[in-house]
């Protein structure tokens, strides 16, 4: 694992949020580059989400920059609608309590992912409704384009099924397969191991690897089970109570006092060791 | 009792004292809710009000309500035949003799006064053991003591209606066909009116459709818009003598506009919030048109709205004006008024047909599907870059101007558009319909209409009784089945062929031993 | 300004009557997240079974007006509230955990059946009541002759309504049907898992609200004299709107709502044009929303990610 160097992806600056008087997240800084996996970590309660939301549009930080640039554009992020901030910067993302369209086939979920494409396909649906063939030919290539990552996630034989009846593990995969359909720069997944078992996580784990490889996009990754951040991750942020308080390498992190402290209280000198080498 | 008692269920003995205490609570309850309101009448008299009393009438739903739930207590018990048997005689009994006669004969007999007769207890008994029967009967015939597993049922409708789906196929055209026939078929005015009524509802219901249905939000002022393009082609037409043909279209453009700028306060509102302020603009449009005079005519309405000429080539009227060609005329016929009727059915047949298929061409374009997500998870929408606002200003536009057009075509036909047509009551019709048919189900919303709109004006003799039913009818469906009444849903694209159609729609279900995953499991 | 606090008093007496609908409508909403329609048409069975109370009691021979009024108001409330514990059994409670509009269309359903029912069973024209209080108080003559006046039907309607909210407060408070209440509000399977009889709770919300309506349809009865049918629909939707601007779930919202919304309607009806007062009513509660999605007292909700 190397300590990448070239232009970052997500440059996270001096971000604050507060609701009311709580302070969700104070003062956080890191960076994302393509090609890399960061992962956030932290206790529970540390603000991991809240900063995919700061992110994401959901909530308007209330101070700081997120810039994210892609190519030789770059965006700001917080002064930015939440759609346009997946449509447009290229941010997408998965959530801890899988969130997909239940009642709509498998490969509908993979259609609405790559609407903005087809959108603009079906000129202001007029195209779509009289069926020209520059819509049709949208149409085909946006099915090829699922069809490409039903087979990445073997969902291939379920395409036609609703997605709500899919078991939980192939939820989280067709939520990330999702997330892929909408052509992303960064892809942000919130936990997305979570009440999988091991033979599923390991699965997830390629998954994610091999989207990092082919398509050289950054993926931000909150995740508890150490297993998988540490396995996989290129670069860890750990916040605790709102605050950075360490930022790394897997190897780095693990050895750093003050995360030791946050994980296991000021008493303990060993731990992170052992629950890291579960997974290593 | 024995513990056994508990597992046997179907052989054991008839529960009476446990069954008879619940039949006494009914009966009570009914006689508390009935004493006020049957019991006591208030008649409007010189000066005031008097009170007459109706306390046999009461007497007679306490024990309705007593023998009904006794019969329901027994097909819960395993016990459907003596229930099937008991309710067809008082369904049937119902139909000849009035059940307060029985009553009369009864005080007569005892020296008493004769109760003034009220068919409503009749219309109870024989809907009541009509009920009753049929659900006996069903029980019978599935050789089952309980109806009480709603799941089952709930899965063995979803199979019909999926069933059905083979059906579509086919039954759409036959449907067409029918439609387009009926006039001949009927060659009676009042038929074919209440066919064009069936069928403006339709309309209003695959229109209202596009925006509960498929984007999931609750519209409860839809009326509003039919209210925008009734008046649009009624102040269009008489003011400045536009055609009819230019302001159909036109007044789907301005219910269109309507819905553009009413939803731009709205779209932001959510859930139930949405629901009252678009109930909200509704109400505030009809106060308008009710007040504003000089415009619209007041409570008074407009009348002497133009009918639809033939196209612009000819009109209908037996003499038309010189230089006007008459229909009659154009195609050689004796003159019938009927024509203007078959013609109004027609052209309100095209537009519901034109409606439906925009509605299921859409559901396959990319704003279609945007929708439907955003009906199913909005946050996941938003995630995945669709504008949300945007998609559903466009499901308001599209909605919104449907039920324009359709407001144009009713201001023709009635020939007199007051506000009167324009009462919440109509969007809550329409609603029903389209829940009622199954959510966003096109076959399932003609069927509800047929069955809302279509069954209450058949029965017309039971006039006063139409309204009751109607609600009624909307409570036990719902009740009955709660996703609507062919609710299933196709994918709008397939990636692998479709499964085979199955043309016979009563599957029978797999017994839950033989369920798929143990299959699955023993592989 | 003597116009100005007559409208004040005429607003407030009808905003007291939608306030206390309101809270049937919020605390339904609150515990099962439902509009339910049929809760204007409760307050008009209310309304009518008040009526015929008082006829009865007139033929009884009962005039001394405070025991009659109490008498009248035990026997609407009962029978009353029997009916809206008849609607939750039959209408909502098999539809508990279905989808989210099959309840609302029930409630529709049910709407229309009870405005029909007491149609068909009591004819269509509306029934007056003549005055039972008579009198009040002159508090204020102008040097033009107008005068202000507070009537003791007025007096009693906002008494009534103090104290039936002080102690609906308290109920909700303290008691533990109050507890459960709010338990279920909150989550209804954690509070069954606790012991908490969820129908019970539930029945026992619809028939607190329906007496509430009842006592509204009482005094609504008393105050302008005359119902009918159709009554209960348009107060309904006034009181709901009434629930949602004072932010629905919250009771002390509902009133607030209700008072408001009655204000307004005598405000505008008075400087402006009665012809316009449902539009005043209705504007003001789309512009609440627009500005304050959540209504006046209502929390505030994120959306949760």
């Amino acid at each position: 694992m190397t300590a990448t160097a070239g232009q970052p992806l997500l440059t996270v600056d001096h971000l604050t949020m507060r609701f009311g008087g709580l302070v969700a997240i104070d003062d956080v800084s890191f960076v994302a580059r393509p090609r890399e996996i960061t992962a956030i970590i932290g206790p529970n309660g540390a603000g991991k989400t809240t900063v995919f939301n700061c992110l994401t549009g959901f909530y308007k930080a209330t101070e700081g920059m997120l810039t994210l640039c892609r190519g030789t554009r770059s965006y700001l992020l917080e002064r930015m609608e939440g759609h346009d901030i997946a449509s447009h910067a290229g941010i997408a993302r998965t959530f801890q309590n899988i969130r997909l369209f239940a009642n709509m086939s498998v490969l509908e979920n993979l259609l609405v992912a790559q609407h903005r494409v087809l959108m603009a396909a079906s000129v202001g649906t007029i195209a779509g409704m009289f069926g020209l063939p520059s819509y049709r030919h949208a149409e085909r290539a946006a099915i090829d384009k699922a069809r490409q990552w039903l087979d990445r996630v073997n969902l291939t034989h379920r395409a036609d099924e609703d997605a709500g009846n899919l078991p939980y593990g192939d939820q989280r995969r067709l939520e990330i397969a999702r997330a892929m359909c909408s052509g992303p720069a960064l892809l942000c997944l919130d936990e997305p191991a979570a009440g999988l078992n091991p033979r599923e996580t390991h699965q997830l784990n390629e998954l994610i690897t091999g989207i990092r490889d082919d398509f050289g996009i950054g993926i931000l990754l909150i995740e508890h089970d150490m297993s998988v951040v540490m396995q996989i991750s290129d670069h860890v942020v750990v916040l605790d109570y709102g605050r950075k308080i360490s930022d790394g390498t897997p190897a780095e992190v693990r050895a750093d006092p003050a995360v030791i402290r946050a994980y296991l209280g000021e008493e303990e000198d060993e731990g992170p060791q052992s629950q890291a080498s579960a997974g290593a | 009792m024995s513990s056994t008692a508990y597992t046997v269920g179907r052989d054991q003995a008839f529960p009476w004292r446990s069954a008879l205490i619940e039949c006494a609570i009914t009966a009570f309850i009914v006689l508390m809710l009935a004493i006020t309101m049957v019991g006591i009448h208030l008649e409007t008299v010189l000066g005031g009000l008097a009170i007459a009393t109706r306390f046999a009438d009461v007497g007679v739903a306490v024990v309705f309500a007593f023998i009904g739930r006794l019969a329901l207590v027994a097909m819960r018990e395993g016990h459907p035949l003596p229930a099937l048997i008991g309710a067809t005689a008082a369904a049937v009994l119902g139909v000849f003799v009035p059940p307060i006669d029985i009553v009369a004969a009864i005080l007569q007999a005892l020296g008493a006064e004769a109760p003034t007769p009220t068919p409503v207890l009749q219309v109870m008994q024989v809907a009541g053991g009509a009920i009753l029967a049929v659900r006996a009967a069903w029980l019978v015939w599935r050789q089952r003591g309980s109806a009480g597993r709603r799941a089952e049922r709930g899965r063995s409708l979803d199979a019909f209606a999926a069933g059905m789906r083979g059906w579509t196929t086919l039954i759409g055209p036959i449907a067409i066909v029918f439609a387009i026939a009926l006039p001949f078929i009927f060659d009676n005015r009042s038929r074919i009116d209440l066919a064009t009524l069936v069928l403006t509802y339709i309309m209003l219901a695959w229109g209202l459709n596009i925006i509960v249905g498929l984007a999931g939000l609750l519209d409860l002022g839809y009326v509003a818009f039919y209210a925008v393009g009734a008046y649009s082609y009624a102040l269009l037409g008489t003011h400045f003598g536009w055609s009819f043909w230019i302001c159909l279209p036109l007044a789907g453009v301005l219910a269109s506009s309507a819905g553009l700028i009413l939803g731009f306060p709205v779209l932001r509102l959510r859930g139930d919030y949405f629901a009252i302020v678009t109930l909200g603009f509704g109400e505030i449009i009809r106060v308008i048109l009710l007040n504003w005079f000089e415009f619209t005519g007041g409570p008074d309405g407009i009348s002497g709205i133009a009918r639809p000429s033939f196209f612009g080539l000819a009109e209908f009227d037996r003499s038309p004006p010189e230089g006007v060609t008459a229909f009659h005329e154009l195609f050689g016929l004796e003159y019938n008024g009927i024509h203007r009727v078959i013609f109004l059915y027609y052209l309100i047949l095209v537009l519901a047909l034109f409606v439906n298929f925009v509605s299921m061409r859409v559901r396959r374009l990319p704003i279609g599907r945007a929708w439907e997500a955003l009906r199913e998870d909005d946050i996941a929408c938003q995630s995945l870059g669709i504008n949300r606002r945007n998609i559903k200003l466009a499901a308001f536009m599209f909605s919104a101007g449907f039920g324009g057009v359709a407001g144009s075509f009713f201001a023709t036909r009635q020939g007199f558009i007051s506000p009167e047509s324009f009462q919440f009551i109509e969007s809550a019709i329409i609603l029903a319909i389209v829940v009622l048919g199954g959510m966003g189900s096109q076959a399932g919303i003609v069927l509800a209409a047929v069955l809302m709109i279509g069954m209450p004006e058949i029965f017309r003799d039971l006039e006063q009784y139409r309204m009751l039913a109607f609600g009624a009818l909307m409570v036990v469906i719902m009740v009955w089945r709660p996703r609507g009444l062919l609710s299933h849903r196709d994918p709008s694209v397939r990636l692998h062929p479709p499964p085979p159609r199955q043309l016979w729609p009563f599957t029978r279900l797999p017994k839950p031993s033989a369920a798929p995953a143990e299959k699955a499991a023993g592989q | 300004m003597e116009y100005f606090l007559q409208q004040l008093i005429n607003g407030l007496t009808l905003g007291s009557i939608f306030g206390l609908i309101a809270i049937g409508y919020t605390m339904v909403y609150g515990i099962i997240g439902m509009i339910n329609f049929a809760h204007g048409d409760i307050f008009m069975v209310g309304g009518f079974i008040a009526l015929m109370s008082f006829l009865v009691l007139g033929l009884a021979g009962i005039t001394w007006v405070p025991l009659a009024l109490a008498v009248v108001l035990v026997i609407s409330m009962v029978f009353t509230s029997i009916y809206g514990w008849t609607v939750e059994r039959i209408a909502y409670r098999p539809l508990r955990g279905s989808f989210r509009l099959a309840p609302l269309i029930s409630a529709l359903g049910m709407s229309i059946f009870l405005q029909n029912y007491v149609q068909l069973l009591q004819g269509a024209r509306s029934k007056p009541l003549p005055p039972v209080i008579q009198g009040g108080f002159v508090l204020m003559e102008s040097d033009t002759g107008f005068t202000v006046t507070i009537s003791y039907v007025q007096i009693m309607i906002i008494l009534l309504t103090v104290i039936l909210m002080l102690a609906f407060t308290s109920l909700i408070a303290k008691t533990s049907l109050g507890r459960q209440q709010r338990a279920c509000e909150q989550d209804k399977l954690m509070a069954s898992l606790v012991g908490v009889n969820v129908d019970r709770t539930i029945s026992q919300t619809f028939v607190m609200g329906a007496m509430l309506a009842a006592v509204a349809g009482t005094m609504y009865l008393v105050r302008y004299g005359v119902i009918d049918f159709f009554e209960g629909f348009v107060v309904g939707i006034k009181a709901f709107t009434a629930a949602v601007l004072g932010g629905i779930g919250s009771l002390p919202g509902a009133m607030l709502g209700g008072l408001l919304l009655g204000l307004i309607e005598a405000f505008w009806s008075g400087y402006f044009s009665v012809e316009y007062k449902d539009v005043a009513a209705f504007g003001i509660l789309v512009l609440v929303l627009i500005f304050r999605p959540s209504g006046l007292l209502g929390r505030p909700e994120i959306e949760k990610v």
